[in-house]
């Protein structure tokens, strides 16, 4: 499969504070990345640079063989095919859930009002919102609102979707149905990056691990291998602390 | 009481007059105050530049000062109106930045995550502001926003001494024809100012309401 994003010998600081240190990654074209590691170990800012929410320091991203634009309508352009998911949700709250689905297909695809709609219908159903499409984000549950957003991200037709940290803010028992929603999209063959603590998916989902230990990819490799036999004392160490639980 | 009673119809017109040249105004402001906050938040460096200019010259300078200028300052370069369009250019112009300030705080005031939403699903930093931001921001400060309305109402008096006949105008006028009834014409005008801000206040809280957002 082609290449579809890659990262070559990013670096990113945050003032004094280097997050991303020489972090090389490639994504192919229908895998799923699933990328763990303990807090602050720069998941989330690798995440975010993909679609350049966080602009990079020195390396290179490229998606599609392209470098990322750094600003303007190409940028735009870019993040149309990058779809993301927040751990805050970040519905819209002015809107409804097929408000907040079908809002960017029509502003900044041109898509017909009309078909907009329909589609985002389609999509609310996927999810297993159908019932709710007419309810404003705060009538929703946390893992509702989640699906919503899933929803919306994938009204863009993105070729690769982004989740950071897609259940961390969830109540234990809503994380299932976001992560079955997200299991459905790697059944369909979605490429995929998910930044999560959720080790259950990460076994069954992901095509590579990536571990991050202070701001670089300490180790990147088949989830069987992390899981039962990691090479890096670090990652022993991660492991031993989150699977006894 | 008479005095008020048989010139009502004067001190009405000059109520007119007061509330013409505050809604224009504030229309006017409206739409530079929202251009303003556009501006300062605009991450292009001349925008925002060009919005921080514009409220630091002008909230920073006496209304008089600015009818001043608009009055005496626009005809010298060829431009002529009526007293009435001057007044309205004139407060318009200087309620701006206080609007823009307001809606700024409201636009930082959200979550940076909507303004991330909207950017990751391929929107212009405009079409954020437009569709996602503005919108919300807008309906969390109604209130601040009824203030500016209110203030911007009884700024509207200041007209009176650039040849608008408003409702100051009309007190002041007819205060000085019927000296035995001065107290009573001037607190006829202050009933009348009263009667116009509690109503303000009343449809200010009624849009809050209406317009709030359940996050």
């Amino acid at each position: 499969m082609p290449t579809l994003v890659e990262l070559r010998q990013v670096n990113k600081y945050f003032g004094e504070h280097h997050v991303l240190k020489d972090v090389s990654l490639t994504v192919d074209t229908g895998q799923v990345i699933v990328v763990v590691g303990p807090s602050g170990s720069g998941k989330s800012t690798l995440c975010r640079t993909i679609n350049r929410l966080e602009a990079i320091d020195s390396g290179e991203i490229l998606v599609e063989g392209t470098p990322l634009p750094t600003e303007g309508a190409a940028l735009a352009r870019l993040r149309s095919n990058v779809g993301m998911v927040f751990q805050s949700f970040n519905l819209f709250p002015q809107y409804t859930a097929r408000e907040n689905v079908a809002l960017a297909p029509v502003k900044v695809k041109g898509v017909k009002p009309s078909v907009a709609r329909e589609r985002a219908t389609d999509l609310l159903n996927r999810v297993g919102l159908a019932e709710h499409a007419d309810k404003l984000p705060a009538r929703l549950s946390g893992g509702q609102q989640q699906r919503v957003a899933i929803a919306r991200a994938l009204a863009m037709e993105p070729k690769v979707m982004l989740f950071d940290e897609p259940t961390s803010a969830l109540d234990p028992e809503m994380i299932n149905e976001v992560l079955d929603v997200m299991k459905d999209l790697v059944a369909q063959g979605m490429t995929m990056v998910v930044v999560t603590h959720e080790m259950g998916f990460a076994r069954s989902a992901a095509d590579r691990v990536v571990f991050m230990d202070d701001g670089r990819i300490a180790e990147a490799c088949d989830p069987e291998d992390f899981f039962t036999a990691p090479r890096t004392e670090r990652a022993r160490d991660f492991l031993s602390r989150i699977l006894p639980h | 009481m008479d005095a008020v009673i048989d010139n009502i119809d004067v001190i009405l017109r000059g109520f007119g007059a007061t509330l013409l040249v505050t809604l224009l105004a504030l229309v006017l402001a409206v739409v530079l105050g929202t251009a303003t906050a556009c501006f300062r938040v605009s991450p292009l460096k001349p925008l925002s530049a060009v919005g921080t200019a514009y409220v630091g010259m002008v909230r920073n300078t006496p209304l008089t000062v600015i009818f001043f200028m608009v009055v005496f300052g626009t005809p010298e370069v060829g431009l002529n109106a009526s007293f009435t369009a001057f007044a309205v250019v004139a407060l318009g112009v200087y309620t701006g930045p206080f609007i823009g300030e307001v809606l700024r705080s409201g636009i930082q005031g959200l979550h940076t995550g909507q303004g991330e939403a909207a950017r990751s699903l391929g929107m212009s930093f405009g079409q954020s502001l437009r569709y996602v931001i503005l919108p919300q921001a807008a309906r969390d400060v109604v209130a601040p926003l009824g203030n500016v309305c209110i203030a911007t109402l009884k700024n509207s008096s200041v007209a009176m001494a650039f040849g608008v006949f408003e409702a100051t105008a009309a007190g002041y006028t007819l205060a000085n024809a019927n000296a035995t009834a001065v107290i009573q014409i001037l607190a006829a005008v202050a009933v009348g100012y009263l009667c116009l801000t509690s109503l303000a206040a009343v449809a200010i809280e009624t849009v809050e309401h209406r317009v709030r957002i359940v996050r």
